[in-house]
């Protein structure tokens, strides 16, 4: 019998409502018809993550990536969709089993500094969710915050500091062993290395990939630097305005680009190899999930639009094993 | 840069041997120790290192920007033949926003949050040139277009919170465009965008330096965007620039440890499933830094010759290093 996925995100979506005004409720008063503005932050994002896969996801800044790690981290409720581990529906699990989950999955953040609670020392901020949720008694906290930190590649020495006293590379260190320290099976790194150095940067990198194998840990890893994401994922989705517009293994995404978007995206990865060189940018911005363009949402930017793309939105739908792509071109083929 | 070259062109900006120290309790923190920098106009250099190596310290420093504790304690400036450092206040800043232009890493070092973008931009015009306001918007709204942003008029009607942060990043570029500046000194101007964010300004600063003849210093820790837009690198290290040459001799034939160490440290497909190369360690508190290599404790190559201080070694016309150990060729 084969296992079952991890996790199965189906159809998830997010809307944020923007309440109305002062002006526009007294403007109502009068007979106006103001309604609460809605931002469809993420739409049917519908992923499956297999046990030990990372799987990369990028996208513009403000294409809902942050919104759906949040969701899958229990911060935030799906306005619908839902999620399944390990074959069970999140939605009906029973309260142990809840727990499980909620411990299951962690998140590591962009900013390591606005994560760690300055007030505190690391000892309690690696140790404490542990104690709380009987992983470990308290008096075993000292021995088990040094070990966690060892493992991360930080000396025990430091365990009664404050965040502050370290540097950057460190810091996300520890919110890497706070993470660890209840036993997840599913880590997400929103942005996790993107403000630091190349060199710290690799270091984090590797240390990921170590605890990958160590702890048979599985990965959905969030970034906008292509480079990144190639060098880590096994699979790589990527969102257009709230959607999904491509999933393939890596080296298929990167070596033969399907969507368009994807294309030119990839067009714009800055590499080390390839020299003195131009871009070509993409033209236009990407619209406003208040506003988005009927149709397919990348027209007004692709250069292949035509008049079906500015009506009919196109699925995303297999376009060879293990591949998906949400565009009209592959109609034609 | 070779002594005795002669160059029919001469260089835009020299630094040499600049020296900015700042004061503090834990004793002199030598952020910029000894730099040699020169520019040709029309040249971009790209000047990487980690971070806390003195790459911004560097470029405040050629823009006057040096506050206390801090301090240029030794050096020398100068730009079209003229003596910075001997400028007064008054005529550094007409210089600025004139013929030396800055983008910040963070827009808001720029843009005044409660004025509207046309109304900074004409002000910015008029403040160095007595022309109408009419020509002062028109001007602004060209750079606009130059930098990629649609539909300028109702851009330049905005205030800066109602634009998204690469937009407001492209206006702070656009306003280091318009006196024309004959150098423009970007901190990290990329950093926080998005790749096609990225490459839209890349290409235009790049079709910029080459129309007009501006010379840029683009200061950044990502390597792979140098590779793809500067002439020349400088790697900058503990407050010292340890290796500089052409970009494509130094991206394929690093001397410097360090130089290939960052190299090799950078993500990418070919380095799926393989462990990234590491720097081991971490850049040196630099009031600790005393006589040797800076990067000794971190170098794998490093012998009790790394004690002393390492000369700047030549090689061909454009390539400088500073190490006892190179990695090619400096040994046969
Ligand atoms: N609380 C909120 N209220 C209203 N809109 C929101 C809220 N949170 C997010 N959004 C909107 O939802 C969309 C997706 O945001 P999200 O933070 O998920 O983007 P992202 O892909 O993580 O971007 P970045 O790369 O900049 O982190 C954006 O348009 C954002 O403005
Ligand atoms: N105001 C200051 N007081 C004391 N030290 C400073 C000050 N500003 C910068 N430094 C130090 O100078 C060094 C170089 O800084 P900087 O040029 O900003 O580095 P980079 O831009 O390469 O990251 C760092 O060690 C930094 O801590
Ligand atoms: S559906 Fe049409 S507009 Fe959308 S990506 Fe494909 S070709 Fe371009
Ligand atoms: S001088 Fe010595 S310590 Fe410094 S980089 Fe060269 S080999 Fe390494
Ligand atoms: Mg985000
Ligand atoms: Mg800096």
């Amino acid at each position: 019998m084969t296992r079952p996925p991890i996790l199965e995100i189906r159809y998830l979506s997010k809307i944020f409502s923007q309440p109305v005004s002062l002006g526009g409720r007294i403007a109502n008063l009068f007979g106006g018809n103001n309604r609460p503005i809605q931002v469809h932050a993420v739409q049917d994002v519908d992923i499956t993550v297999e046990s030990g896969e990372v799987v990369g996801i990028v996208g513009e800044s403000g294409c809902g990536k942050s919104t759906v790690a949040r969701m899958l981290a229990g911060i935030s409720t799906p306005s619908s969709g839902g999620l399944r581990w390990r074959g069970k529906d999140v939605d009906k699990m029973t309260a142990k089993e809840r727990r499980a989950f909620d411990l299951g999955v962690q998140m590591i953040f962009q900013d390591p500094f606005a994560s760690l609670n300055p007030r505190m020392r690391i000892i309690d901020i690696i140790g404490e969710a542990a104690v709380k949720h009987g992983r470990i008694k308290r008096r075993d906290q000292r021995d088990y915050v040094v070990s966690m930190m060892e493992k991360v590649g930080l000396s025990g020495a430091y365990i009664d500091r404050f965040p502050h006293q370290f540097s950057g590379g460190q810091r996300q260190r520890i919110g890497i062993a706070r993470a660890l320290a209840v036993n997840p099976e599913l880590i997400i790194c929103d942005e996790s290395v993107a403000a630091l150095d190349v060199s710290i940067q690799a270091q984090v990198l590797n240390l990921f990939m170590d605890l990958r194998d160590e702890f048979d840990l599985t990965y959905l890893f969030i970034s906008h630097n292509l480079g990144v994401v190639e060098h880590i994922s096994d699979r790589v989705v990527i969102m257009y305005l709230g959607r999904v517009v491509e999933v393939a293994p890596t080296d298929a995404l990167y070596g033969d680009p399907n969507h368009p978007y994807t294309r030119l995206l990839i067009d714009q990865v800055p590499r080390l190899e390839a020299g003195k060189r131009d871009y070509t940018p993409i033209k236009g911005e990407l619209p406003s999930p208040l506003d988005p363009p009927p149709g397919c949402a990348f027209n007004p930017r692709c250069p292949y639009a035509t008049e079906r793309c500015r009506t009919e939105r196109p699925a995303l739908r297999e376009i060879s094993p293990g591949r998906l792509s949400a565009c009209h071109l592959n109609d034609l083929a | 840069m070779t002594p005795g070259q002669t160059t029919t062109s001469a260089p835009l900006l020299r630094v040499q041997n600049l020296k900015t120290h700042f004061h503090t309790r834990q004793g002199a923190v030598k952020a910029v120790d000894g730099v040699d920098l020169e520019l040709a106009p029309g040249e971009i250099l790209g000047l990487v290192g980690e971070s806390g190596s003195g790459k911004s310290i560097t470029g405040f420093s050629i823009l006057g920007l040096i506050d206390p504790p801090g301090r240029i304690v030794d050096g020398n400036i100068e730009f079209d033949g003229r003596d910075l450092l001997a400028m007064k206040e008054r005529e550094l800043r007409s210089l600025r926003g004139n013929d030396i232009a800055v983008v910040f890493q963070d827009p808001s070092m720029t843009l005044n949050p409660v004025l509207r973008v046309d109304t900074q931009m004409i002000e910015a015009v008029r403040a160095h040139e007595k022309v109408s306001i009419e020509a002062a918007r028109q001007r602004a709204r060209d750079v606009l277009v130059k930098v990629g942003i649609p539909s300028p008029d109702e851009r330049l009607r905005c205030y800066p919170f109602e634009l998204s942060g690469g937009m407001r990043q492209r206006i702070a570029i656009a306003i280091a465009l318009l006196n024309r500046p004959r150098l423009i000194i970007a901190d990290e101007p990329t950093t926080a965008l998005d790749v096609s964010i990225q490459g839209q300004i890349i290409h235009e600063v790049r079709s910029l330096c080459r129309e007009t003849g501006t010379a840029l210093i683009w200061v950044t820790h990502d390597l792979a965007v140098i590779a793809g837009l500067a002439d020349r690198i400088a790697v900058m290290y503990a407050g010292r620039i340890v290796e500089t040459g052409e970009t494509d001799e130094v991206i394929h034939r690093p001397m410097h440890p360090y130089t290939r160490g960052l190299i090799e440290s950078v993500p990418s497909g070919s380095t799926r499933g393989a462990r990234l190369h590491q720097i081991e360690g971490m850049t040196p508190s630099l009031p600790e830094l005393g006589e040797g290599c800076a990067f000794r404790d971190r170098c794998h190559r490093a012998t009790d010759q790394c004690r002393v201080t390492p000369d700047v070694t030549l090689l061909g016309d454009t390539r400088e290093f500073r190490c006892w150990h190179p990695e090619t060729g400096g040994e046969q």
